[in-house]
């Protein structure tokens, strides 16, 4: 299985280096991964992200009630969109209270919310919101028609501005952030996953490859899935199948605030499996390490904690070389009981890590 | 497309040799593995003194990307290291076969006409 988004042929034409992504062909970098992170954190970057799945929510009849099925569907509450555009994150639990994906869901209007959900989980992810939308009467249409074009960094909005189609710019010059707005066949928000400012761009598959020329001609520069993902490890955002999987509660992958535990008798699927974790006491959590001494974290690296007497263990979940703080940096799954530093055993040797939130840049600035 | 200067003997796990004036060996990674891995940030140097065979793991580098071993292409002992990559792993990207060396070998046997020439291994990253 071998995808090309139809931004591949532009990917080629900038010289970018292409690797097999969740079954799409993408690339990794443009020639230096490194480069292209501090280009997004100081300036302005662009990333092809059509890989990822849209799907539109509509209602099938009078009858149907998407808000419902969302409530019903994923463990934050889609209650809290009230205003016309704005953006939620959330995780989509399975029955065990694990996690089938992260997802953001936009709110347009009672007949039409829009979820965007990862590459690499699409089938599964398609056929679970299908297989409970049938009881709401809820139509779920995914926008295969649509390419997504993620433009970050503190310069990206005015960079986009300058060639983004007019009634696109009106759309978007008000947006708050983590809201979007539609304008035609184009939907921009302005949400992201660099920690920086920005906006991701929806649009039709037949106009992509022109904005994404027009961006390169402003001094977006393209940035692949390598700078994608040291942006979001510095952000502190979780990614799937690494910080969080199936057989993991929100709990304890650091999204414990991403369930919405009110209105009490709200029915999520996985509620009541989650509900008992946390009454009885949620043994790990995810944190931030810092390395410090010479070396690089990676995931799976194997956390050694010492408390009151006892070793206790956990493990690294992403790991990777911080460009920003030009240290190794890394989310790890940990005992509750971890103090202010750990180790690391890195190839038989334990190295001293630094444990501190889960963030570690943002807007521009270490935290 | 990759550098292969054609003075430097090569194996297939993409280590390069040059034979000094001296008799000792410089080993590096080739221009061709330096672009797989991407930007270096990190680079484990063996200790000088240390004895290996050949196909040793005795070296680790690592990008942004991933830890990659470096394995002896040939069997000796490690007479100096390149100290400069502890602070500056990066030269190895901007130059495999000359600053970006990793270290130097006393070879204890001739295990030379084992390697590969650059025409050979040229052929061999073209696949």
């Amino acid at each position: 299985m071998s995808n090309k988004t139809v931004l591949f042929d532009k990917h080629v034409e900038y010289k970018g280096k292409i690797v097999d992504f969740a079954g799409w062909q993408m690339p990794v970098n443009y020639g230096s991964q490194i480069d292209e992170h501090h280009q997004v954190r100081k300036d302005a970057g662009m990333f092809d992200v059509s890989h990822m799945v849209i799907v539109d929510l509509k209602l099938d009849s009078e009858s149907g009630d998407i808000k419902g099925f969302l409530q019903y569907l994923l463990a934050n509450d889609v209650a809290k969109l009230t205003e016309s555009g704005k953006a939620l994150y959330s995780c989509m639990l399975n029955e065990q209270g694990g996690v089938i994906d992260d997802l953001i869901v936009y709110y347009m209007s009672e007949n039409w919310y829009r979820v965007v959900v990862n590459a690499g989980t699409r089938e599964k992810d398609l056929a679970w919101i299908n297989q409970h939308a049938a009881k709401f009467d809820v139509i779920v249409r995914e926008r295969e028609d649509l390419a997504m074009i993620a433009v970050q960094g503190p310069n990206a909005r005015d960079k986009a501005f300058e060639v983004l189609p007019v009634d696109v710019v009106e759309a978007a010059t008000p947006l708050k952030r983590f809201f979007g707005a539609d304008c035609g066949d184009w939907f921009i928000g302005r949400t992201g996953y660099t920690g920086e400012d920005g906006f991701e761009i929806m649009l039709p598959d037949s106009e992509a490859a022109a904005l994404w020329d027009k961006l390169a001609g402003v001094g977006v520069k393209p940035c692949g899935l390598g700078a994608r993902d040291t942006l979001r490890l510095e952000a502190g955002m979780n990614l799937y199948g690494s910080d969080m999987t199936e057989d993991t509660s929100p709990l304890v992958s650091g999204l414990g605030w991403t369930i919405a535990w009110q209105p009490e008798d709200r029915d999520f699927i996985g509620r009541s499996v989650i509900e008992n974790e946390k009454a009885g006491g949620v043994k790990q959590k995810i944190v931030g390490l810092v390395l410090e001494e010479r070396g690089v974290l990676r995931g799976h690296q194997k956390v050694i904690v010492e408390h009151e007497g006892a070793r206790l263990e956990g493990e690294i979940t992403s790991g990777t070389f911080s460009p920003s703080l030009q240290k190794s940096i890394a989310l790890a799954r940990v005992p509750v009981e971890i103090g202010e530093t750990c180790a690391v055993e890195i190839r038989g040797k334990l190295l001293k890590a630094r444990v501190v939130k889960p963030v570690f840049v943002r807007d521009g600035q270490p935290v | 497309m990759s550098e292969v200067p054609s003075e430097l003997k090569y194996t297939k796990s993409h280590e390069w040799l040059r034979v000094e004036d001296d008799g000792l060996i410089t080993i590096g990674i080739t221009d061709h593995a330096q672009e797989l891995l991407g930007d270096l940030v990190f680079v484990e140097l063996p200790e000088a003194g240390t004895e290996f065979v050949t196909g040793d793991e005795c070296c680790v580098v690592e990008s942004v990307k991933a830890a990659s071993d470096v394995y002896m292409p040939i069997s000796g002992e490690i007479v100096e290291v390149n100290e400069a990559l502890a602070d500056e792993p990066e030269i190895i990207n901007t130059s495999p076969y000359d600053s970006g060396w990793l270290f130097k070998v006393k070879p204890s046997a001739d295990e030379l006409a084992d390697l590969m020439d650059a025409d050979a291994y040229q052929t061999e990253i073209e696949e």
